[in-house]
């Protein structure tokens, strides 16, 4: 049922990962090498920015899957991740029956009635849009952000992979989903949701996996420039920065760098473009003056 | 690939005889996590058993990464995960009966890279929790609190204070929506309405916008000069956490311990116990700066001060450096909805906020409140209530 995408080992995985523009380390790796074997959801938490959407989109791509993203939200429902009933077209369609011009001879009440269920009328939410939609990767994001009666549901539907309609029946997933959940903990989610699932805290890449990410991301960035700016991120996350800057952080800053021109990082376009990557005044301030001197006479790496 | 790498995780070379001890070995490895404070469940075994099956069992990196994506739950998890690790595949077992052999069993190599570090470093092992890194770097003597049970007066003293804050933690407005009020028609109600009355707009549903309890964060101070007071404090934050499960409870002192979970035992006795026990710096030094930068960090930030109202409950002795203090003071104050500070002596005749710490806390703090007593923790509730 799933063969079709399974990989022989990690390393296959992490291959193929790579492929579609994803550099994966041997912990994302064997993470997504056993959500695809085991039917697991993956549980992602890790600082904003390390790539934990980007890990979804690749999961899907590699194996011939659609994303399908459900973004959390305070107050997100049921009708709202999985289905509703579209009743201004239930409406127009009831009335077109009842009292239109073209109203057939044998009107029958009870069926128009059934009639207004029909799957037409069904609006598809990510949730259910995953199930039928298949092979399919759900990501849900920011699993946090939802009430906790949302994850009771959510755990319902997981375990099944299927869902029920009461006008329609049951909606069982053929293949079910690849699911990656991702927290940025500003609660609690609760155990019962985290056990079903392979945990893994995604880190921020090594030197030498940064620059590969920077310079997959920018076509034709120089490569001192990428070496520059990733060394430059790696003592920028050790400083204790309110905010330490992500991947997503340093492939931003790099393509402003590239837009000036740049083909080397120096105090005054690093000052120049710095709000790419620093996003709290603070951490401008002490990075201006700790860090940003030091670009000045031979770069530290 | 010999038999000997068969004792720990192989079953597929030596066929299903081997399957007991994968399992033994496993099932003693998830305990060990359990001792050490992971919480690694009966559900979390088996997922991890199921796992294995589908990695190299003599590549010691997937075996590690199998293990640490099934037991692991919480980034605090990584650095328990890897010293039981370590000490599981690295040490022969005495119970094992048939202990691996040393050499170049998967074990011992799996041992001898531990930890291959965080995703994706090779090169800077360091950095895989900075957290418990400087925790560890500190050398001190850490203490417990005495746990005592409660006298029956306590005991009534709690109950009071929960029907003193029952109904009056400060509520906010939030996205999700209510039926009834007058302030916004429900369009997809009314239409789902129009369905029961052949299309006509019959009744007209309105709703509003739902409140809630704000978040109440307490911070509470253990140190040994708010040792008299840090009890009283505790037994407030218990019936605050009984009263509203968003509240969330921390203690300050040279670590920064999150006691949430043990505070929301029903039980004042269990719950203070738990929470004792897990308080490692009881009555000890006070670092309010760093920890509460370490709370800011880890937490505050993320969202749980995030309109919450948060209250510290400290002296303002700082040991470290009171700078850092009102550094972080200011940030809390940015995330916070209102921030409350219980200094146990403002009661007391002739105070005046004089303590470095206190100075650099000052601009950052909207209420400042005695609390030394239940009758000043009344006033504290109202403070709350109010805010």
């Amino acid at each position: 049922m799933i063969q079709s995408r399974t990989f022989a080992d990690p390393a296959a995985v992490a291959a193929a990962l790579e492929r579609v523009g994803y550099l994966a380390d041997a912990g994302v790796a064997t993470a997504a090498h056993l959500a695809l074997r085991t039917g697991r959801p993956l549980f992602l938490e890790g600082d904003p920015g390390v790539g934990k959407t980007a890990l979804a989109q690749a999961l899907a791509d590699i194996t011939d899957a659609r994303l399908v993203r459900l973004q959390c939200y305070e107050g997100i429902d049921a009708s709202q991740a999985l289905y509703d009933w579209d009743f201004p077209r239930q409406i127009l369609h009831l009335r077109a029956m009842a009292d239109g011009p073209d109203r057939p001879e044998g009107y029958d009440p009870a069926r128009a009635e059934a009639s207004l269920y029909d799957r037409r009328f069904l609006l598809d939410r990510p949730i259910l849009q995953a199930l039928e939609g298949t092979p399919a990767v759900l990501l849900i994001d920011e699993i946090d952000r939802a009430d906790d009666e949302f994850e009771a549901f959510l755990l319902e539907v997981l375990a099944d992979n299927a869902v029920t309609i009461p006008e329609l029946g049951t909606i069982r997933a053929v293949t079910p989903p690849i699911v990656v959940l991702t927290s940025n903990r500003t609660r609690e989610v609760h155990d019962a949701l985290k056990r079903r699932c392979f945990y893994l805290w995604v880190a921020h890449p090594d030197f030498e996996r940064e620059v590969q990410i920077v310079r997959g991301h920018l076509a034709d960035v120089p490569d001192r420039l990428a070496r520059d700016v990733a060394g430059l991120m790696g003592t920028l996350r050790t400083m204790d920065l309110l905010k330490p800057p992500g991947v997503a952080e340093s492939i931003d800053w790099t393509r402003a760098l590239q837009v000036l021109g740049a083909t080397r990082l120096d105090r005054t376009n690093a000052t120049a473009t710095l709000g790419a990557a620093i996003k709290y005044r603070e951490d401008q301030v002490r990075v201006e003056r700790e860090v940003l001197p030091q670009l000045d006479g031979a770069l530290v790496l | 690939m010999n038999a000997a790498d068969g004792a720990v995780i192989d079953r597929r070379d030596d066929g299903p005889e081997e399957q007991p001890d994968v399992v033994e070995t496993m099932t003693g490895f998830a305990w060990a996590l359990r001792a050490a404070g992971v919480n690694a469940g009966r559900e979390r075994l088996t997922t991890c058993l199921t796992a294995l099956e589908h990695v190299d069992p003599v590549d010691p990196e997937a075996v590690y990464w199998t293990c640490r994506v099934s037991f692991c739950s919480e980034p605090d998890d990584q650095a328990r995960f890897d010293a039981v690790f370590g000490r599981w595949f690295l040490e022969a077992d005495p119970e094992d009966p048939e202990p691996a052999s040393a050499g170049d069993a998967p074990i011992d190599r799996l041992a001898a890279r531990r930890p291959p570090g965080a995703p994706g470093d090779r090169q800077e092992v360091v950095e895989e929790d900075p957290s418990s890194a400087t925790e560890a770097a500190d050398v001190e003597v850490l203490r417990h609190r005495d746990v005592a049970l409660l006298a029956d007066a306590e005991r009534d003293e709690i109950n009071r204070m929960i029907a003193l804050l029952a109904p009056r933690v400060g509520r906010r407005r939030t996205l999700r929506r209510a039926r009834g009020g007058r302030e916004r028609l429900d369009v997809g109600r009314t239409v789902r309405a129009m369905l029961g009355t052949g299309g006509e707009p019959v009744r007209l549903v309105r709703d509003h916008r739902r409140d809630k309890p704000r978040r109440l964060v307490l911070l509470i101070d253990v140190s040994g000069s708010m040792a008299p007071y840090a009890d009283v404090v505790l037994r407030f934050a218990h019936a605050a956490a009984r009263v509203s499960p968003a509240t969330e409870v921390f203690t300050l002192g040279t670590h920064l311990t999150r006691v949430t979970r043990q505070l929301r035992l029903r039980d004042p006795d269990h719950a203070l116990s738990a929470a004792g026990a897990a308080i490692p710096d009881w009555s000890g030094g006070t670092r309010l700066g760093e920890t509460l930068r370490a709370f800011l960090d880890r937490w505050g930030q993320r969202g749980l001060a995030r309109r919450a109202v948060v209250v510290i409950a400290s002296d303002g002795w700082e040991r470290g450096d009171a700078a850092l203090l009102g550094e972080q003071m200011a940030r809390l104050a940015r995330l916070a909805h209102r921030v409350v500070w219980i200094n146990p002596h403002r009661g007391k005749a002739g105070f005046a906020p004089a303590t470095a710490g206190m100075v650099a806390a000052l601009p950052s703090i909207d209420d400042l409140v005695a609390g030394h007593s239940v009758a000043a923790l009344t006033h504290v509730a109202e403070v709350i209530a109010r805010a």
